[in-house]
Formats: C-alpha cells, structure tokens, sequence
C-alpha cells in the first residue's frame, strides 16, 4: 500500500499537536504494512525517522527552506525562507508558498505511483487535490481542526473556509479526530455523515518519556512556593481565542478568592499574549499568574512545565482532539480539561467542565489544590489510562478504508453491476 | 423432620441522602448538602419516587398477596434509617406499604445501622449509637425488636460476630464466600469462631446472584430463568437445610426490570417450593433458632457482598476513598462535643457508605456497573461534592469556638 501522505509539520520543527499526530499515526501505519512518502513544505533535519520517506517540497531553484516555525502563533501567520542555489534568499509568503507545495506534489504524482493521497488540514488541500487530479488515487483528507474551530466557533477566514469546503467534498473518504469533529464537519461544511469516519489520536510515549524525570525543574520559583503551601496550576498552548484562556482567568479569580495560595503558569505564545496579562492584572491576579511566552515543544522547559503542575487545565472553547492532556498525564500531572475538546470523548480519568462555567472550573481547581488524595488518584489512574492507549485501533481502520478504496477503483466494473 | 428444608429470602431496602453538587463556593454559605433541586441527578426525593413506583410499590403489592395466598411464605427484610426517613418524607404510602408486611406477623426486620454506615470499622461508639437509632425507629414505625443482625454491604469478620453476640443477637449474616467457608456449604447454619449463642447465616451467592444479577442477561446460558429452573438447582443439595437467598430489594423492578418477568418469578417460587411437603420459608432468627450450627467459621478478614474480591476495596479502595472517610471519622471528637444535633445529623448522613461507593476508580476506565448506581458524572466529582460538604462541617464547628 504506497500512501502519499501530504502533511505540514512533523516533530521536533512543529508548532502544535498535528506534528506530533501525524509522527505517531504514520508511524503505527507504517508497522501496519503502509509503504509512506510524506511531503513537508520545508527542510530540515529528519534522519531519526526511519520508518518512512519524508520529502521536503522543493520548487525549482530552491535549495533549502527554512520554515519559521518555532515563533508563529498560528499556521496561516507562519512565514517562509528559500535558500536559492545560488546561496542568496528570499522569504516567500503563505500563500506562495502554499502553491508551490502543490505544484510539487502534481509534479510528484506524475513521477511515482501511488495507492492513495492522504491529506492532513487545509493547508495541504489544494497540493492534495491537484494531486488526485493528476494521478486519479483515492483522497483521503484527514481533519485534525477546521477554520470554525480555530476562531472559537466563528466563521473565520472565508478563503481557508472556502479550502476546506471543497477539499472535503473532493475527498473519497474524510478521517476526523473526534465525534465532535464529525459534527462540526457535517453542521459547518454540509458534508454527509456518512463519508466521515471518526479516528481517534492516540498518544503513544516512548519508554524513557514515561519514567519519572528526577532532574532539578527549570521552574525552581513554583516548586519554592510548593513548598511554601502553594498550589500550582498550568495550562499550556498556543494563546487564541480557541483556547479558552480568558474563561481560565475568570475562574482562576475565584480559585484564588477562596484558596489565596494559588498560582497559575500559562505556557504558549499567541495573538492574546498580551490581552491576557492585562485581563489577569484587571482581574487582580498580577502576583498569581506567571506567563513564559513561548517554549520549544520537546524541550525540558516544556516537559518541566507539566511536571511542576499539581493541575494541568485545557480550556478549550472548541477543540476537535487537544493532546497537551495526554502529556500532562505522561508527566504524572492530574489534567482538567472542556467538555468541548475531542479527547474528552476517550479520556475517562480527568476532570471536566463546560469552559464557560467559570465556577464550577474553579470548584474543581480548588478540590484538587485542597486535596492531595484527589491530585494522586486523578494522576495515578490518568497515568494508567494514558499507557493502555495505543494507535493500533485507528490505524487498523484507516488501513482498511485504504484497501477498501483501493479495489474499488481496481473494479470499477463490478461496482457499476451492483448499481 | 429430617429433610426438613428452608429457603430465608432477606432483601435489603436502602437510599443514600445524595449529596447535590455542593461546590467550594457553597462551603461556608449553604449548609443544604443533601437538598438537590428537583430534576437533577441528585435529587433525593425524584429518586426515592422513581424507585417506589418501579419497585417498592409493585413488590410490596405481590409479596402481600404471597403472604396471603401461601401459609408457610415468610420473609426477613433490613430498612436502613436513611431510607425510611426519606419514606415519611416522600413517600408515605411505601411505609405504610411495608408496616402492612410487618404486622401480618410473617416479617421479620433485621438490624443494622441507622446511617448504612462503615462505622463499625472506624468509630465503635459511633457504631453503638447508629445500631440504637436503627432499634429505635424499627420500634417506633414497626412496633417490634430485632433479635438479628446484618451489617452494611454484609461486611462481616470474627469481631462483628462478637460483637452481636455480646450485644444479644440471635443471628448474623454475611456473605458465603468460598475462600471463608472452605469445604463447607452455605446451606448450614455456623457458629461464628469466639461466640457463645449466636448462630452465622450465609449467603448462597451463586443462587442469590442468579435472581439479583443474571436473571435479566440474555448473554447468560441459562437464560431466561424460570420458578422450575430455579427449583431444580435447590434439589442439587436437596440434604442441607436451608437455601439462603440474600439480596437488595431494589433486585426486583429496580435493577430487574418489569419486563425482565422478575416480578412473575418472585411471585410463583413459594407455591412452586411449596410443592414439596418438606420445604418450608423461615426468618433469619427462626432459622437460627431452628436448626443446629454444623461447624465453627472463623473469620478474621473482612468480607462483603460486593464485585468479585468480595471486601471493602468499593468502598475504601482508593486515596480518595480512604482521605475522604478518614477526614470524616477525625470530626467525630469534636463534633459530639458540639452537642448541635442538625450538625451532628449532617456528619452521620455523610458517613453512609454510598458516598464511597461513587467514589470508586476500580472499573472506571472500562465504565462499568458501579457508574449505573452513581448520581455523579465521576468517581472524581463525587468525591469533590463530598470533600465541600466535609469542608463546610469544619467551617460550622469553627464558627462555634470548637476547634478542629
């Protein structure tokens, strides 16, 4: 089964969880008998990954691009630079770069055979359906967030809005990371229900990445106030109306009012960075809440944020899947998350809470501050939760709608007899 | 009267005070933990309703006219204090329903504690006084003592024995469970190990959990369960004297539904038993008074009738269980000394056992049955609800002057 599979990101150069969700997907594919090429649209250093081909989409000319994605915020601020052969550079923006992806991949598709094109968001629908175009392979599209639930529920943007529609109604098969997902797809984009099937993330740890880390925390100020009797709170993300931040503030406020000994660490950058401090500082929270800005998403600041928390909080006002529960879990940290997220579907050992019921968030921040028993059994039972999760269930079912769209088009006599 | 046989039906009739969701905020404010308003989850009186029209009304109806049709039909039944407070206040016909039972004279109640209390575990002079306020509104509704004992879930070891014992009880009851029984059948009736008269009851659990867990599984083999059925397994020990057929009252309508035919079961087994010139029905204590003890059971662990460890891991399993209880039972000092009876009344309805129960983990994951009885969202948010309320009692001693 030879899968061009079109991506953005792949970990450690991503900038949100769909890198890591593809790493872990393809790669349980792979052992699942899967033959992958995946297209990035940058260079990068990538020899760990051995269990696929990762092709970085070149135009002509350039030698190397260089991707900034470490300091974007979102996917469509992200900005792009092209090493020519010649050694001079150019920056290209989103939207060149964007058509330049595609002509590559149609470029691609006329070289190599392949079985089927599996296409990760929006980004990578026009690359995927000049793709399908050319080649005539199956399109699978696979939906990790949609532009309604990027803009908290909104319309968005109407030209990634406009993308999304007709990638999703092109493709011969739609994969959505939660229920939720599939609803929003169905209710925003006029899709039937019945080319969408729901595929939950996983998330897979390595060995090493579960033992417990006993190096001195980066965040020495939090563990002293531990110490001292505090309460530490994180949440961590890109910093959007998406979210949820600003309904974390709100109960952090009561938290705080009836249990002073709290603090709350918000990791991430973001579009609101700076209308969160001035909220938190409205709200009178300036000495109860602590912002880093942006940290690298493998590195030990990151892990070490998880790690210091007595709670890890997902807000999200609308979220299809929401990974960063998974790695509070995986750091041995209990996890609050909205009932709005698609992980709030599988995970069964959280808290959970409307986002907007700012007092019941903070009924049950406080319980897990005030009560060291319900902080470990939350942390020890999510832990063990965390560990039985594996991707061999979802990848069995994309591997079979793979095969299934696969003979459909080697026969397409026979289907016509059955009509 | 050698082959004589008995079968001992006793149901367990038993509602929590529910907490409502009592949240932080509320600590401090509102003192109303039990008061949910109607239409949610918790709402006590709803659920007390609900129950009585699908199962305590309907059984009760079919067990008087079982009485009256079958002369040799009796059975023992325990009411916990909680739920009979909540039938005066909800539902007074059901009361008035099982005092019928009783006065035909063919009833028997047994005792236990006021609350459905782990008190025994943790506080014996709490433990005392819930068995007192037990005997005192059996006395007071029904107009009669108990002379048998059963402990909450049928948690039963070798110092409870004692303990009933000492305190006069012609009969206990627990579980009959294999690894405390050994070779022997539940089927006889056992001196506890340590006792001087009181006589051991064990549950015939396979036959029990028959009609309380399996009658209504399509995926058991022997679906569906009929009255012939169910005769014909008795015969298999057809040389042992009694057939102790423990188990909840809500069994019938509650967990069984009407349309399960549980209510057609439970109706035609006395004429069907009956058939048989040497079979009887007896009482918990006129079993005991019966028959003679076949061996000495010792028991010094903790069994239960609950899931398949049969212990208290339901209830005290884990850190949550354990704090949450544990905080509750160091308030007892204090709060006895704060001779406010409302406030001592609070702490008592929150020892009952049900509130741990919800706060089970064992099973979460796979979603399993402990869900199906819990009001509450999770295992988590029960305990939460719980920890306000426990908050809220320290918050009222404080604000008289205790300390605590």
């Amino acid at each position: 089964m030879k899968v061009l599979m079109l991506g953005w990101e792949l970990p450690p150069h991503h900038t949100g969880g769909m890198g890591i969700v593809c790493y872990q997907m393809c790669k349980q594919l792979a052992r699942s008998g899967a033959d992958i090429e995946f297209v990035l649209p940058y260079t990068a250093d990538f020899s760990h990954i051995d269990f696929m081909k990762i092709n970085p989409a070149l135009p002509d000319d350039v030698e190397e691009i260089i991707g900034s994605y470490v300091g974007g915020s979102t996917y469509d601020s992200q900005y792009f630079e092209y090493v020519l052969s010649d050694g001079s550079t150019r920056g290209a923006a989103m939207s060149e770069h964007q058509s330049n992806y595609a002509d590559y991949v149609s470029r691609l598709v006329r070289y190599s055979d392949y079985d089927v094109i599996h296409a990760h968001d929006w980004l990578t629908f026009r690359a995927a359906l000049a793709a399908k175009q050319a080649s005539g392979c199956p399109l699978f599209v696979h939906i990790h967030s949609t532009e309604f639930d990027r803009s908290g529920g909104g319309s968005g943007n109407p030209l990634v809005r406009e993308i999304e529609y007709i990638g999703l109604q092109l493709a011969d098969k739609i994969f959505a990371v939660s229920q939720a997902t599939k609803e929003t797809i169905v209710r925003e984009y006029g899709v039937n229900p019945d080319k969408i099937e729901v595929v939950h993330n996983a998330m897979e740890f390595e060995a090493h990445e579960l033992y417990e880390d006993t190096s001195d925390n980066t965040f020495r100020y939090l563990e002293q106030m531990q110490h001292a009797g505090y309460g530490v709170v994180v949440s961590a993300g890109r910093l959007t109306i998406q979210k949820g931040l600003t309904h974390l503030l709100a109960a952090f406020r009561f938290v705080v009012d009836v249990h002073p000994k709290s603090l709350l660490l918000i990791v991430g950058p973001g579009e609101q960075y700076y209308e969160l401090i001035e909220y938190a500082a409205s709200l009178g929270l300036s000495g109860n809440v602590i912002f880093t800005g942006h940290l690298n998403g493998t590195g030990k600041q990151w892990r070490d944020a998880f790690r210091v928390g007595n709670l890890f909080v997902m807000p999200s006002v609308s979220e299809p899947f929401g990974i960063t529960p998974f790695e509070a879990l995986a750091h041995g940290t209990p996890a609050l998350i909205s009932k709005q997220t698609g992980s709030s579907e599988i995970l069964r050992n959280v808290l959970k809470v409307d986002y907007w019921d700012a007092n019941e968030m903070a009924n049950q921040i406080v319980s897990v501050l005030q009560n060291h028993d319900l902080e470990q059994t939350l942390a020890e039972n999510g832990h063990e939760e965390l560990i039985s999760q594996t991707w061999q269930r979802s990848a069995t079912t994309m591997m079979r709608h793979y095969h299934h769209h696969v003979e459909r088009r080697r026969a397409p006599q026979r289907e016509l007899a059955y009509v | 009267m050698s082959n004589r046989r008995a079968i001992v039906l006793y149901m367990h009739v038993h509602q929590p005070f529910r907490i409502r969701h009592y949240t932080i905020f509320d600590a401090g404010r509102n003192h109303d933990y039990f008061n949910a308003p109607g239409g949610s989850r918790e709402n006590n009186a709803d659920i007390v309703r609900k129950v009585a029209n699908k199962s305590y009304l309907p059984t009760n109806e079919r067990l008087m006219r079982m009485i009256q049709h079958n002369p040799d039909f009796k059975l023992s039944l325990s009411i916990t204090g909680t739920v009979l407070e909540q039938f005066e206040a909800y539902a007074p016909e059901v009361l008035k329903s099982f005092q019928d039972l009783v006065a035909t004279g063919r009833v028997e109640i047994v005792g236990e504690t006021y609350h459905h209390s782990l008190a025994f575990f943790y506080n014996r002079d709490e433990f005392e006084m819930q068995v007192q306020m037990h005997r005192d509104i059996v006395q007071r509704l029904f107009g009669v003592n108990t002379t048998s004992f059963r402990n909450t879930e049928l948690s039963y070891n070798n110092d409870l024995a004692y303990w009933a014992d000492k305190a006069g009880y012609k009969a206990i009851l627990s579980e009959g469970w294999d690894p405390v029984l050994g070779w022997r059948s539940p089927n006889f009736l056992y001196r506890p190990a340590h006792s001087e008269n009181i006589k051991l009851l064990t549950k015939n659990y396979k036959l029990s959990d028959d009609i309380a867990f399996r009658f209504s599984n399509r995926q058991w083999s022997e679906f569906p369960l009929t009255v012939d059925k169910f005769i014909d397994w008795t015969k298999n020990s057809w040389d042992q004297p009694l057939v102790n057929l423990f188990m909840d009252y809500e069994t019938f309508g509650e967990h069984q539904w009407e349309d399960s035919g549980i209510f057609d079961f439970l109706e035609h087994l006395p004429k069907a038993w009956l058939a048989t010139p040497e079979h009887t029905f007896m009482t918990v204590s006129e079993a005991a008074s019966t028959f003679e003890p076949a061996d000495t059971v010792d028991c010094p662990q903790t069994v239960t009738w609950a899931d398949t460890e049969r212990d208290l891991t339901a209830w005290l399993g884990n850190k949550m269980q354990q704090g949450a209880i544990t905080s509750l039972y160091g308030l007892a000092q204090p709060l006895l000394q704060s001779n406010d009876l409302t406030l001592i009344e609070d702490w008592r309805k929150l020892q009952t056992s049900d509130h741990f129960y919800y706060m089970c983990t064992k099973y979460f994951t796979d979603g399993d049955v402990h869900a199906y009885f819990s009001p509450y969202e999770s295992p988590y948010e029960a305990y939460i609800a719980f920890m306000n309320a426990y908050h809220d009692l320290k918050y009222r001693l404080t604000e008289k002057g205790i300390a605590v």
